[in-house]
C-alpha cells in the first residue's frame, strides 16, 4: 500500500491489527477490546461511587473534577438542547454515556492499555442501539405511535410531496441515525488508532531497517506521532461531546411538537 | 504486471475526504466571523459550529469504512 524505498521488509498496519484475541478464537473469543471495557466500566463504577460517597458544600479536588463532567453533560448539553423543564429523566443516561465515551476512547492513548474500545464496530453499534432504543421509546410515550408518524413531516408540504418526504424521514429515524451515529464514533477511533500505528511502525522501521537517509527522517516521524496523540485526546473529548450531543438532540426532538 | 499495486478504496477515500473538509472549512469559517461580529453569541454558536462539523464529517467517515468494506476488491 504504501511505498517505501526500501520497503521490501515493511508492513503497513492494516484493519487486522485490531483483532487480538486474549482467550479462544473464532466468534465467541474473549478480545482485548472487551477486556479493557470491562475493565474501564469497573474503574467508572468505582470512581463515581468513592467519589460520591462524601459530598460536601465545600467540595474536594476530586468532587470538583467530578462535578464539572457531570455540570458539562447537565448543563451545557441537557439543558441547552432538551430544556431545564424536560431533561431530569435523561440526565443519568447521558451522564453515563458521556464518562463511558470518554474514559473508553482515552484509552486509545493511556501507555500499556493503549487500545481505543470503540475502534471495534461491534461496541459502538450497542451503544447505538441503546440511543436508538431510549429515543424511539420517549417518542412513542410522549406523542403515540401515530403522533410520532405525523410529527416526522413537517407541517405546510405541498400535498404530492408528503408521501416522499415521509419516506425519507423514517429511513433517516429508523436507520440513517443510528448507523451514523456507531459509525462516526468508530471512524474516528478506528482511524486515529491507525494513523499513530502507522507513524509508530513506520518510524520504527525507518529508525532501525531504513539505511541512511531514512534514519534521520525517523525523527520528524517520531515528533509527528507524538502531535497526533496529543490531537488524539482533544478528538476524545471531541467525540464523546458528539455523541451526547447528537443523543440529546434527538430526545429533544420528542417535545418539538408542544409549545 | 508491473506499476503501483495497492488498494483503490483508499483513493476513494480521498475522494469521499474532499466534500467534508471543504465543509467543515466553511462552517468554522463562518463560526469565526459570527463570534466575531457578535462574541456573547459564542456558546450558542459553538453548539451549532460542532454539530454542523460533525453532519458533514460524517461523509468521510463513511468513505474511510467504505475503503475498508470494499478494500479487498
Amino acid at each position: 500500500m504504501i511505498a517505501l524505498p526500501a520497503s521490501a521488509g515493511f508492513t503497513p498496519p492494516s484493519p487486522a491489527d485490531f483483532w487480538q484475541p486474549l482467550i479462544g478464537d473464532g466468534a465467541f473469543a474473549v478480545t482485548r477490546p472487551m477486556v479493557v471495557m470491562v475493565l474501564t466500566t469497573a474503574a467508572i463504577c468505582l470512581v463515581l461511587v468513592l467519589a460520591t460517597k462524601k459530598l460536601s458544600l465545600v467540595p474536594s479536588r476530586g468532587q470538583w473534577a467530578l462535578e464539572g463532567v457531570y455540570g458539562l453533560v447537565r448543563n451545557s448539553v441537557g439543558r441547552d438542547i432538551i430544556g431545564a423543564a424536560r431533561v431530569r429523566p435523561y440526565i443519568g443516561f447521558l451522564f453515563a454515556i458521556f464518562t463511558l465515551v470518554l474514559v473508553n476512547n482515552l484509552m486509545g492513548i493511556t501507555p500499556v492499555v493503549q487500545y481505543p474500545t470503540f475502534s471495534r464496530i461491534g461496541f459502538p453499534i450497542v451503544l447505538a442501539i441503546a440511543v436508538w432504543l431510549v429515543y424511539i421509546a420517549a417518542h412513542v410515550r410522549h406523542n403515540g405511535v401515530g403522533g410520532t408518524l405525523k410529527h416526522l413531516v413537517p407541517p405546510g408540504l405541498p400535498f404530492a410531496a408528503v408521501p416522499v418526504v415521509f419516506v425519507l424521514e423514517l429511513l433517516t429515524f429508523l436507520v440513517i441515525r443510528p448507523l451514523t451515529l456507531a459509525l462516526r464514533l468508530f471512524g474516528n477511533m478506528f482511524a486515529g488508532h491507525m494513523l499513530l500505528l502507522l507513524f509508530a511502525l513506520g518510524g520504527e522501521y525507518m529508525l532501525l531497517h531504513g539505511g541512511f537517509p531514512l534514519n534521520v527522517v525517523a525523527l520528524p516521524t517520531f515528533l509527528i506521532y507524538f502531535f497526533l496523540t496529543a490531537f488524539e485526546i482533544l478528538i476524545s473529548f471531541l467525540q464523546a461531546y458528539v455523541f451526547v450531543l447528537l443523543t440529546s438532540l434527538y430526545i429533544a426532538e420528542v417535545y418539538a411538537g408542544d409549545h | 504486471m508491473d506499476g503501483i499495486t495497492g488498494s483503490l478504496g483508499i483513493v476513494g477515500y480521498g475522494l469521499s475526504a474532499i466534500g467534508p473538509g471543504v465543509g467543515v472549512g466553511l462552517i468554522f469559517a463562518a463560526y469565526v466571523s459570527g463570534v466575531a461580529r457578535q462574541p456573547e453569541a459564542r456558546g450558542m454558536l459553538q453548539t451549532i459550529a460542532i454539530l454542523g462539523f460533525v453532519l458533514c464529517e460524517q461523509f468521510a467517515i463513511f468513505g474511510i469504512a467504505l475503503a475498508f468494506v470494499f478494500g479487498g476488491l
